[in-house]
This record gives C-alpha cells, structure tokens and sequence, in this order.
C-alpha cells in the first residue's frame, strides 16, 4: 500500500514547522508527507513532540515557522473548528467524551459541523429538520455497527469501561466522516485484548471508509502490524521514516530508545 | 423402575405431497401470508423486517445463486453466523435444490470447524462474516472438498482476492441472471423434493468423542413442529426470538421448522451483546431459552436488586418470596393461604409485572426450558413472575422434541408427558428410549453410532430416569453419570450442580463421589455477580483467579453449599449424597477448553482426567492444592495460569434433623 500511496500527491504537507513553548523548542524543522490511504505512525519517547506535532496539524497550535498544506492548500493559519471543517479529525490522549451524555449523542455531536438547519425547525422536529436529523443517524447508526457497540448506544458514555470509552471516541471523529483521521495513544492504558480489537478497527476504517490514519502509538508491535510508514520524532526532530521494518532497524531510532546521550 | 407412555397412536403420518418440504411450505407462505411478517433483523439500530414473500424471493435467488456456481442435488452446505435472515434463507435454499444444509456454532474453534467442514464434505459455506471466513480459509487445505466461501458482511473483505471466495450480494445477482436464463429451474428442483429427503445434519456437541451428524429428514421436522404447534396451539400470529445458535437442533426446531410451518415471525437480535434489550423491545410471545439463559437473566435480576434502595429491595423480596411461595405451592399441589392470594394481585401490581415487563416477558403465551434440568428454584422464579414457563425434553436424534409439560400440568420435577405420535419406555437398566415420527435417519457417515444408539426404531437417549404414575416423564441425570458413594448412597451429579447454580454467585459447578466415600465439588464463580458482591463490600482484587480464591469469597459459596445440603434432606433418595468439601476453580470452565459442551453441558469425564489432581486432594486432608491450567483463547493460541487453590470443609446436616 506504501508504494502505490507515496506516488500520489500527499493528502498532507508539513514543511519544515517549529513550535516554540517559551524557550522549550517543541519541534524543529519538522517535515513529513501524510499519503491518501496510508496509515502513518509517529512515535518517538516521551517529550518528543509527536503530540504537539497533531496539535498543530488540527490547529490548536500554530508554529512560528514552516508551512501545512492540506490537499496542496496553505491551511498553516486555521483554527480547530475551520480545520475539522476541511475533514480532518482527531481523538485525544486522554478520553474527553461527554460523559453524561448517551453513546449514540456523543457520536452524534461528531455530526454536528454537518449540520445545517435552523434551530426553530430543530426544535419543533419538522421537515427538513427530521430529514436531516434521519439522515445524521443513519450515518452514526453505520458506524456504531462498525465498531460492534450497539450494545452500549443507549449507556451513558462516562459509565462504559475505558476501552470502550476509547472506542466511542473514535466512532465520534468517525462520525464526522472525515478524509483524515488522527488518533492520539489510540491503544494507551489497554488490555492486550483490547488491542488487538482497536488494531482491527483501525484496520477496518482505513480499509472500508478509505480514511488515511495518521497515529502516535507507543506499543511498537502495533506499530509493526498495522502501519504503513513511520515517522520518529526524538526532541522535536524527525530523526527517521519509512517501512517499519526499516525504521526498526535503523541506529538513530535505537539509539533514540536506549537512551544513548545527546551532545 | 419400568414404565410405558406414549402421546398417541404412532403412525406414518401422510404429508401433502405439495407441502411435504420446507422450501414447499416457505412457497405456500408466500402464498398466503404475502404481506405478513416472516422474519426480522435488528440492523443499524432499526428492526428491519422481511415478509413471507421477501423470505420466498430471497430463498430462492440464493438457491439459484448457488446453481450458478454448479450446485448439485445432494451437496452439503455449512452455514456458520449468528441468527441472521439471509442464513435462514440459505437454509431454504439448500433444501430448495435438494442440498443439505450443517449449520456449524458459530464460536466454533478452527479445529472444530475443520473437522465437522470436512466430514460432512460440504462443498459450499455460507457464511455471515469475516471472521468465520478467516477461521474456514486457515482450515480449507483440511477440507479439500469446500469449493465455496460466500459471506454475508463484506466488511472487512473487500481486499480478499481467495478464489471461491463471494458476497452474498453478489450471489443473488448471479442468481437472478440465472433466473432469467432458467426460468422453470427452480420450481422443478423444489418439485423434486420428497418429504424423505434430509433437511439438515445438526452434528450434536457430544459430551463425549467427536461430533456426530445427525440426519434429520423433511417429514421428522414437518411432523413433530405440526405435532407441537397441535398440542401447544401455536398460531400464526405467535413472535418468536432466534437468538440461540443455529447449529442447534433447538432453534432449527422453533425458528425455522414451527415458524414456516404455522407461518409465524421471528425476530434475530442485533448482536449477541444485545440480546436482552432486543428481547425486551420484540415482546415474544412464544420463547425458548436453555436453563442457563434463565439462569444467566436472573442473576442480572438479582445483582441489580441488590443495587437498588434499600426499601424497593425489600418490597421486591417480599413481593417475590410471597408470589414464589404460592407457585411452589400449587406445582406441589398443597393448600395456598387464602391471606396470601389475595395479596398476589398488588404484589403483581407492584414488583411482578413490571419487572416481568422490564424483562420483556409480559406477552409470553408459552415458554420452554430445555437442553437440561433446571433448578427448581429458576423455574419457579419465572412462573411466579406469571411467565408459562414448561419444561420440555428432547434431543437431536428426536427433531429437537420428546414430552413438553401441558398447560395445567406444569411441575417441578418432570418433563411433561410424551407428544402426539411419541413413545416411551424405560429399559430395565433405567434408560429412557423412544420412538416417534422424529426419529432420525441416522449419523452422517457412522453407522457404528447409529447402531449403537438406533435399535428397531427406538433410540437410546443416554438418560436415566422413569415414568411416574400419571405418565409424566422424570429424568434424573444422564445415564453413565448417576453413580453411588462407596457405601451405596444414590448420586446424581447433575441435580446436585443444578441446585448449586441456582446461586447467582455459581456460574457452574461439577460435583464427583461415584466409588468416592461422600461427594466434592468444583465450583466456578460466576465473575458478574461475585465481583458486584465484592465491590459492595469493599473487597479488592486484580483477576477472575484472584477473586475466586478470596477468603471472603470462600465463605461466600459455603454458605450457598449449606443451603443446598439443607434443601437436600426434602429428598428422600439423595439426602445422603451432600456435599462435604469443595473448591472454586481458578478458570471459568470453558468450551474452547474442552471442559464443557458449546451447548453448556459438563464434560465429566474430560473433567475427571484433567482436573485429577484437584479432586485426589479434595479427598485428603490438605487445604491448597496448586493448580497450572492450560487456557486456549479464541484464536485458538493457548497460555498457562497458576494458581494455588485452597480447599475448604462445607457445612452439612444431619438427616435426623428433617423428621
């Protein structure tokens, strides 16, 4: 899948960015090319940068130097809600669900950016607002199926066990049917079994919806099974990238993870 | 203990050459019924439903499906998912072409599903999903003669490029051109049918040996559903649940042979995680549920009784114990205090029905328990409730159906007497045998067990027990499993085990004492209810194993065991079997395993030979015994769990202490 992804034009650029907290420079010169249809993983140890670096691909940050282009457009500049407009959605690190909302609202608030009626009609529930509303479930009933949860539709989500929480997740950045999907520590805090079904998930989604997956992933034998390409960021620096056979092998990336001191 | 009893004259009942097979019979129902209802799926959180004229026209494009891909008269075709209409169509649509159809359990292992694949040498699978696409691809080089993979869910496979391998979508789409290329073929291949011919091999779990694939033909499954829905006065506007594995004769029986014989509709739940909610949202009115189904939703009655307020808890307990106390009463036969009837009415009002509704039993006519006893206690919950709960008996070899309990005729400790056209005896070794017009045709390709189980007609059911004075059958334990202590004293395992897993915190539970001088027993907790006990009362713990083995927990299940031993002096014969020391087993006894059947039925002797250590130390003076388990997960990989299990004394009573 790799090879035929890293012919086409990159679903994502980013181009040399830097992000500054105060002194700590978070990232420096960062650059990499998310390909349509792969699923790309960063990993790198702890204070890397890899999530400062998806914070700054959905906005939150922005970085005092360098470029992101989405689909070949400048979008450096974009606040979370315009960048979530353009497709691109996210889970986070740790789980932030509605907690006494229902499963099946949670994910239905992933609709709402594709939402277009007025609240006087949402209100009263007519016309094209039922039409509407019919439509958005149909597209969140698809997924909570996908992620085999109907069982918990109706559970509020802040009293579901946390892989389920964490699952949940993903059928809300899932909902808003997004061209590009970015998974914070999908797998963090899980039971072996657990694991297994969220790497069948990932799996499914990028297989069945198409969406290309970029994640930050520390369980290095789900990286190995279910990535594409990788991408090592150590002390806000890409250091390597490639097949993740490769990039396993590769001295910078171990030396990265033993701990060898830097100068 | 010899005994005689039949439901009626045994004939070679005529059936009508135009309606003597499934697939003729769906065509009657399009027919008649063409707008009514035949069969629902909860999909995408929507009950979708097809009627008898959708399940006619989808039958018959799979059928024709499958004649475009060269099927021949007499090919076997396993099918392998959870309860989904197109299965059941597929189903039509093997018998429509003169196939048969082998539904496999769908958590089958792939060792199991090799073996069964292969001895029934089917040549086509139709399955619902990728998973058991996967599992039948790992084995396919063990079955040479599986030609074709066709699935229903295409999630997942959209990159699979394994020849032989198709979408159900797809198929019908061949059929349909194959339709319009052969326009009389399928009406002639339906026409070819005879009521003789084998409508299904259910090859039957087995507690002991390899599966065996029972025959069952058309006129054994058209004749006893006829036969039950006569006795029972099932019409077509019953609703039936299809929740329970295809594979078993049971749901083939009740889902697929009653509902096109009398034509009325079932309803397959989402998944199998949504089985209670989907059962409460389709109100059956006629429901079939193993004891450990009736066990399993009791439990989740009790754990979230014992969650609510304190005051709901107590008028929920005093509305149960006094509905309880008068059902126990009338299956006894003894007076019912009139102070007490006359309370019944608010004590329905109050806790009963809703809770009944809650569950979603308030429309049920009729319900069966079968498979295996139940604990008295469980059954008479349910019928307090105002559920008909009757036990019926039956088996593979005889189309799922022996004796059902008739309305008014519902009691604690029989199965009811003999349906139309059955009989039974009871051979001077205590084994009950019958015959009736369900009587298969025998094991696929083992004409040694078919020997061994089919004698003139009449089949060895394996089970001990005796026909009381008023014909009803009681069963008492399976056969080879009824044993005697060293000093003589009756033993029957399975009553003893039922009784204990009528404790919510029991999940299943194995007694041993045959030749042994009292009885032991191996308890498995059950996780759910055990481990709300142990958060209401602060108790931690790290694991299943960790939890079993508390202490805390200890005394737990020894007060559950005094309470059986207590029950136990009512009974004349099996007073002297109690239980007198026991241990919870750090593992949930488990399929995969080996340890008991998919159906739930204890393996005993695979049990004996793999827990001996276990129960030698049971029977000495020590008070732990290690234990190293060999635990098979799903995907059939295996690993080690060690433990160091104590063994504790349980409470017994003196006999003189009943009198």
């Amino acid at each position: 899948m790799s090879a035929v992804a890293a012919r086409a034009t990159p679903l994502l650029e980013v181009q040399g960015v830097s992000v500054r907290f105060g002194a700590l420079l978070a990232l420096q010169r960062v650059s990499l090319e998310i390909h349509p249809g792969e699923i790309l993983a960063i990993i790198g140890p702890n204070g890397a940068g890899k999530t400062t670096l998806l914070n700054v691909i959905s906005g939150f940050y922005h970085p005092y130097e360098g470029r992101i282009l989405f689909q070949g457009r400048d979008r450096t500049r974009l606040r979370p809600p315009e960048v979530a407009a353009l497709g691109i959605a996210r889970t986070f690190q740790n789980v932030a669900l509605f907690k006494g909302m229902s499963v099946l609202d949670n994910i239905m608030t992933g609709r709402l950016l594709k939402m277009r009626s007025h609240f006087l009609l949402d209100a009263l529930w007519v016309g094209p607002a039922k039409r509407e509303e019919l439509r958005h479930r149909a597209v969140v009933e698809r997924i909570i199926d996908f992620l085999e949860i109907e069982a918990i539709r109706k559970t509020p989500a802040g009293r579901l066990p946390y892989g389920l929480q964490k699952r949940v997740e993903l059928a809300r950045a899932l909902a808003a049917e997004p061209t590009l999907l970015l998974l914070d520590e999908p797998m963090a805090g899980m039971s072996v079994e657990e694991k297994e079904d969220m790497c069948r998930f990932i799996l499914d989604v990028n297989q069945e919806f198409g969406t290309t997956i970029a994640l930050i992933e520390h369980d290095m034998s789900v990286v190995m099974d279910i990535s594409d390409r990788v991408v090592v960021l150590d002390y806000g620096r890409k250091i390597a990238e490639g097949p993740p056979a490769r990039v396993r092998t590769d001295p910078a990336v171990i030396d990265a993870y033993l701990g060898v001191p830097h100068a | 203990m010899l005994g005689h009893a039949t439901g009626g004259a045994h004939t070679q009942q005529a059936l009508d050459p135009e309606l003597d097979t499934f697939p003729k019979l769906v065509r009657r129902n399009a027919t008649r019924w063409p707008r009514k209802v035949a069969i629902r799926e909860k999909d995408l959180g929507i009950w979708q439903t097809y009627t008898w004229r959708d399940y006619f026209e989808q039958a018959r494009l799979i059928a024709l499906g499958l004649a475009a891909l060269g099927f021949r008269r007499g090919d076997k075709v396993a099918i392998v998912g959870d309860n989904r209409p197109q299965l059941y169509w597929a189903v039509a649509a093997t018998q429509a072409l003169g196939g048969v159809p082998v539904p496999l359990y769908q958590d089958s292992i792939e060792q199991e599903m090799a073996y069964i694949v292969d001895h029934a040498g089917a040549r086509f699978a139709v399955v619902e999903d990728q998973e058991q696409v996967d599992k039948l691809l790992h084995v396919r080089d063990r079955c040479p003669r599986l030609e074709h993979i066709v699935y229903e869910d295409p999630r997942g496979l959209r990159a699979y490029r394994e020849p032989g391998l198709l979408g159900l979508d797809e198929l019908v789409e061949r059929g349909r051109k194959f339709g319009e290329d052969n326009p009389t073929y399928f009406d002639e291949e339906v026409a070819r049918g005879h009521a003789d011919d084998i409508a299904i091999i259910c090859y039957t779990s087995g507690t002991t040996g390899q599966p065996k694939g029972a025959m069952l033909s058309h006129r054994n499954l058209i004749v006893t559903a006829m036969n039950a829905v006569a006795t029972e006065g099932l019409g077509p506007d019953e609703e039936g649940f299809a929740y329970l594995p295809m594979a078993w004769v049971g749901d083939h029986m009740f889902s697929y042979a009653q509902s096109i014989v009398t034509g009325f509709a079932v309803s397959c739940p989402e998944s199998a995680r949504t089985v209670l909610q989907d059962l409460r949202e389709i109100g059956p009115t006629y429901f079939f549920a193993p004891p450990r189904i009736w066990e399993s939703i009791l439990t989740g009655v009790m754990i979230r009784l014992e969650d609510a307020a304190r005051p709901k808890r107590a008028l929920a307990h005093a509305c149960l114990r006094l509905a309880q106390d008068l059902e126990r009463r009338r299956l006894r036969g003894q007076p019912r205090p009139l102070w007490k009837r006359l309370l019944l009415p608010l004590a329905h009002l109050l806790v009963l029905d809703p809770l009944a509704d809650n569950l979603g039993f308030r429309r049920i006519r009729i319900a069966y328990t079968a498979g295996e006893a139940i604990g008295p206690e469980i059954f008479v919950f349910f019928r307090a409730l105002g559920v008909n709960l009757k036990q019926v008996y039956g088996m593979t070899e005889s189309s799922a159906l022996i004796s059902i309990q008739r309305d008014g005729e519902v009691r604690l400790d029989t199965v009811g007497t003999p349906l139309p056209g059955v009989e039974v005896r009871v051979t001077p070794e205590g084994e009950i045998v019958y015959r009736s017009p369900g009587v298969f045709q025998g094991y696929y390709r083992n004409p040694e067990a078919t020997r061994q189980t089919l004698e003139d007609g009449w089949v060895h059911s394996g089970d001990a027990g005796f026909i009381d004075a008023q014909g009803h059958l009681k069963i008492i334990d399976r056969a080879r499993d009824v044993g005697r202590l060293a000093d003589g004293t009756l033993f029957a395992p399975k009553y003893l085990e039922n009784k204990l897993k009528f404790s919510p915190y029991i999940r299943e539970a194995v007694c041993v004492g045959h030749g042994r001088p009292w009885v032991a027993a191996l308890i498995n907790i059950d996780a759910g209810a055990v481990g709300n006990w142990a958060e209401r009362r602060g108790l931690a713990y790290t694991s299943y194993t960790d939890l079993a083995q508390k202490p805390e927990v200890y005394e737990l299940i020894r007060q559950e065991i005094a309470r059986v031993n207590r029950s136990l002096l009512e009974d004349e014969v099996l007073r002297g079997a109690q239980i007198r020391r026991f241990l919870i087993l750090h593992k949930e006894l488990d399929p995969d395993d080996q340890e008991i059947t998919r159906t739930r039925k204890v393996r005993r002797a695979y049990i004996a030979q793999k827990y001996a250590p276990l129960i030698e130390a049971l029977y000495s003076d020590r008070e732990h015994v290690p234990v190293e388990a060999q635990i098979t997960y799903e995907d059939g990989r295996t690993a080690t769990v060690r433990a160091n299990l104590r063994i504790r004394d349980a409470e017994t009573f003196a006999v003189a202490a009943a009198s």
